[in-house]
C-alpha cells in the first residue's frame, strides 16, 4: 500500500510511471523505486522459497544486507530487490530455491 | 498479574510521578489561565523546550539530563514551548473558563477542523469523554507537528491529553 | 592506482561529520557509501531530535542530513556512492565494488563509520514473510513511502521500537500492541507516551510464541514471562497482525576493522565486540579511526560527535590542524559528548566508555 498522504512527509508527489512484470503479471511501479517498494505496495510478499525446505520469504532488512529479499529479474538469479531500482518493463519472477540463470518470460 | 504502575512500565507518568516534575502548575494557577503542563519525568539528554520558551519560564541548564522546570509564575501559556519538544510531552492547560481548553501537539494524518466534535483521549489511549476543537494551528515555525485546542468539562483537565486519531489504515 | 588523504567508509551522521571537520582543514576526503544516497540512518528519522542546541534538537532527522551533504558539497568533499568496501590491505589501500566493478583506494588515513546492522530473533514462524526489522519498517515507509502491513506486532521497546512505531501510525498503519521481553520500558518515557495515547498497549514481560500463517504472518501468539524469563503457561493471546517488526537491539557492523586488524573488547551495553580506540578515536592501528554506531550503538547526536572527532584528529596528524587548534576543538567536543552520556539513559554507556578508552590505556 502506498502512502498517499503522510502528516511530516506531505502527500506524495510521485506518479506510477513504470510497469513491472511479476510473475507474469504486470505491477505498476515508479521508475527508481526498490523493486521490493513496488511488490510490496501491489500487496505482494512473497518474494522467493528456500532451496530445502521451499519456505516462503519477504523482506528483512530492506537495506541490503540480509539477502532473504532475493528474486529473478530479468533472467538473473539472487538479485536483492530492496536495493535494485525499478526500470519500466522489468521480468521479475518468485526466485525458487537457488534460482536458475535465464528464466526469463 | 497486578500491573505496576509509572513511566517505566506503562509507557507514561503516574499521577506521583507527574506530581514530582519540578514547577507543575498547581489548580490554583491553571484556575488563572493558559499554563505549561510538562510531562517530561526521567532525566534525558534533552533541552529545547528551554530555549523555545519567550518569557524564560523553563529552565534546564547543566547537565542537559536535568528535568525541565516550569516556573508557573513567568508562564503565559503561549503554547510556543508544544511543538519545540521531540518527545511531544509539553501541554497547555486552561482552566479560567467556563470549559477547560487543552493543547496539545498533533502529528497524525487527517487534521480535525475547527469546531469538530471528537473523542478525547486519557494517557493510555482511552477515550473518556467528547469534547469540541476550538484551534487547529500549523506554523511553518512547528515544522508539521500540528497544535490542537480541545474544549472539555473541567473534570477532564488533568485527564485528556489527546484525542483519538481520526485516520487509521485506510489511506488508498 | 586512485589516492587520497582521507578515506572515509559510511556516509551516516558519523562520516559526515567527519568529512566536515576534515576538509574545512583543507585535507583531501573520499567517502564511501554502498548506498545511492548518503545520510546513513538519518534520512528514515522523521522526527525531531533529541539533544542540545548544538546537536540540532528539535529538528527532524532527515533535515540534519540534508544540512550535512549540503556542508560536504560546499567543502568539495568527493563522494563516492554505491561503493561497498569489502577490504582494508596493507599500507592503507581500500577494496571496494562499485557499479559492478573492483576498484582500489590508497589512503594516508581511514575512518570507518559503518554504523551497525539490526538483530534478528528467533521464535517459531521468524522467516515468514512480514516478519522484518523494525529499521526496514521505517525505511519502507519514510524514504520509499510503502506500508509493509497495516496491523503491526512491535518487538521491542527501546527507542528504536517507539519511535518506529510511532512511525508507522503517522504512516497509517494500526500497531496493535507492543511487547517487550524485560519487566521494564527500555526506552525513553516521553517516546512511550506518544504511543500509549494513540492507543497502542505496551506489554512488558511479554514475548512471542509464535507466529501465524503459512505464505505470510497471518496472526501472532504471544505470552507472559515470569521473573526467571520463562513463560507463564495459559498467558497465550493471539493477536490479530499481519506484521511483526523486530527492535531488538544493534550490533555495530564490525568486519572491515577486523579484517584490518584492530584489537577488540567486549562490553554488552556498547553492542557487544567493539573496537578499542582513544581519544582521538584512533584504533590500536595507527592512522585508523572508528566513529559512530561501530564504536558502540548509541545516537546521531554522539554519532556525529565521534565523527568531529576523528575529523579533527586525522587532519591534525596530517598537519592540517595545529596542536592548539586540535587540542581546543577537540576538548569541545569531549566535553558535548560527556554531556550527552549523563542521566540514567546515558551513565552506563559513560561508564562503557571509559572501559573501552581504558582498553587502549591498557594496551599502550
Ligand atoms: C528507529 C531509529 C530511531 C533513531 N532515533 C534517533 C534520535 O532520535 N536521535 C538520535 O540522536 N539518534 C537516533 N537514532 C540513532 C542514529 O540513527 C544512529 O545512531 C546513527 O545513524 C549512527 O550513525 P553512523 O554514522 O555511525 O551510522 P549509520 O547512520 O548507520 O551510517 C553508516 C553508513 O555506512 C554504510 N556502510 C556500512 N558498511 C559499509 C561498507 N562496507 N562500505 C560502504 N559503506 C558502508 C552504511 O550503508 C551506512 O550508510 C535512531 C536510530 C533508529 C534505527
Ligand atoms: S507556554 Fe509559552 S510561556 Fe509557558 S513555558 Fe511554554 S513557551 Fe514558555
Ligand atoms: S524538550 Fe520535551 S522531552 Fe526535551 S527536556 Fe524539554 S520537555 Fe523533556
Ligand atoms: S531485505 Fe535484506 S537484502 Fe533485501
Amino acid at each position: 500500500m502506498r502512502i498517499k498522504h503522510h502528516p511530516i512527509l506531505n502527500d506524495e508527489t510521485r506518479e506510477c510511471n513504470a510497469t513491472i512484470i511479476v510473475d507474469g503479471k504486470k505491477v505498476p511501479a515508479i521508475e527508481g523505486e526498490p523493486i521490493a517498494a513496488a511488490l510490496l505496495a501491489a500487496g505482494i510478499r512473497k518474494f522467493r522459497e528456500t532451496p530445502k525446505y521451499h519456505k516462503p520469504r519477504g523482506i528483512f532488512c530492506a537495506i541490503g544486507r540480509c539477502t532473504d529479499c532475493v528474486m529473478i529479474v530479468d533472467g538473473i538469479p539472487n538479485v536483492r530487490t530492496c536495493v535494485t531500482p525499478v526500470r519500466n518493463g522489468m521480468v521479475i519472477k518468485t526466485q525458487k530455491g537457488l534460482g536458475e540463470w535465464g528464466e526469463k518470460s | 498479574m497486578t500491573q505496576k504502575i509509572g513511566v517505566k512500565y506503562q509507557g507514561f507518568p503516574s499521577d506521583e510521578e507527574l506530581a514530582k516534575i519540578p514547577g507543575v502548575p498547581d489548580a490554583e494557577r491553571i484556575k488563572r489561565g493558559p499554563v505549561a503542563f510538562i510531562e517530561c519525568a526521567q532525566e534525558i539528554p534533552c533541552n529545547p523546550c528551554e530555549e523555545a520558551c519567550p518569557y524564560g519560564a523553563i529552565q534546564v541548564g547543566k547537565p542537559i539530563t536535568n528535568l525541565p522546570k516550569l516556573d508557573p509564575k513567568k508562564c503565559v501559556g503561549c503554547g510556543n514551548c508544544i511543538a519545540a519538544c521531540p518527545g511531544l510531552a509539553i501541554f497547555v492547560v486552561n482552566g479560567s473558563k467556563d470549559k477547560a481548553e487543552i493543547s496539545f501537539p498533533y502529528e497524525y494524518y487527517p487534521l480535525p477542523e475547527k469546531g469538530q466534535i471528537v473523542d478525547c483521549v486519557d494517557r493510555s489511549g482511552k477515550t473518556v469523554t467528547s469534547g469540541k476543537v476550538l484551534r487547529v494551528i500549523k506554523s511553518p515555525k512547528y515544522d508539521q507537528t500540528a497544535v490542537i485546542t480541545v474544549e472539555v468539562d473541567q473534570e477532564y483537565i488533568n485527564v485528556v491529553r489527546s484525542i483519538k486519531r481520526l485516520g487509521g489504515p485506510e489511506h488508498e | 592506482m586512485k589516492t587520497t588523504e582521507i578515506a572515509i567508509i559510511g556516509a551516516g551522521p558519523a562520516g559526515l561529520s567527519c568529512a566536515v571537520e576534515a576538509a574545512k582543514a583543507g585535507a583531501k576526503v573520499t567517502l564511501l557509501d554502498e548506498n545511492l544516497k548518503p545520510g546513513g540512518q538519518l534520512f528514515k528519522q522523521i522526527h525531531k531530535f533529541f539533544g542540545s542546541r548544538e546537536h540540532q534538537a528539535g529538528t527532524r532527522g532527515f533535515r540534519i542530513g540534508e544540512q550535512l551533504l549540503k556542508e560536504t558539497e560546499e567543502l568539495g568533499v568527493e563522494v563516492l556512492l554505491n561503493a561497498a568496501v569489502y577490504g582494508i590491505y596493507e599500507n592503507k589501500t581500500l577494496a571496494y565494488v562499485k557499479d559492478g566493478k573492483d576498484h582500489a583506494l590508497r589512503a594516508e588515513r581511514i575512518v570507518i563509520a559503518a554504523g551497525a546492522s539490526e538483530n534478528a530473533l528467533s521464535f517459531p514462524g521468524c522467516t515468514l514473510p512480514g516478519v522484518m526489522g523494525a529499521g526496514a519498517a521505517q525505511t519502507m515507509i519514510n524514504v520509499h513511502r510503502v506500508l509493509p502491513g497495516k496491523k503491526i506486532l512491535m518487538v521491542g521497546s527501546g527507542n528504536v521500537g517507539l519511535i518506529v512505531s510511532y512511525q508507522l501510525m503517522q504512516a497509517g498503519a494500526e500497531v496493535k500492541a507492543l511487547i517487550e521481553a524485560a519487566p521494564q520500558i527500555g526506552g525513553y518515557g516521553v517516546h512511550a507516551a506518544k504511543i500509549r495515547r494513540a492507543g497502542v498497549p505496551i506489554y512488558v514481560s511479554t514475548t512471542i510464541k509464535e507466529a501465524l500463517g503459512t505464505e505470510a504472518v497471518e496472526g501472532v501468539v504471544i505470552h507472559s514471562l515470569d521473573e526467571k524469563w520463562q513463560p507463564i503457561p495459559g498467558t497465550e493471546r493471539t493477536l490479530d497482525v499481519d506484521t511483526i517488526c523486530l527492535a531488538v537491539g544493534l550490533s555495530p557492523l564490525t568486519e572491515l576493522a577486523w579484517m584490518a586488524g584492530c584489537e577488540f573488547t567486549f562490553i554488552p551495553p556498547l553492542g557487544g565486540h567493539v573496537p578499542i580506540h582513544d581519544e582521538n578515536m584512533e584504533t590500536t592501528l595507527p592512522g585508523i579511526y572508528v566513529a559512530g554506531d561501530i564504536t558502540g550503538v548509541e545516537e546521531a547526536s554522539s554519532a556525529m560527535e565521534e565523527g568531529r572527532l576523528a575529523g579533527v584528529a586525522s587532519a591534525e596528524s596530517l598537519g592540517y590542524y595545529d596542536e592548539d587548534t586540535a587540542k581546543r576543538l577537540k576538548d569541545e567536543i569531549w566535553q558535548r559528548l560527556n554531556s550527552l552520556r549523563t542521566g540514567p539513559f546515558g551513565e552506563g554507556r559513560f561508564k562503557a566508555k571509559i572501559k573501552q578508552l581504558q582498553a587502549r590505556r591498557q594496551l599502550a
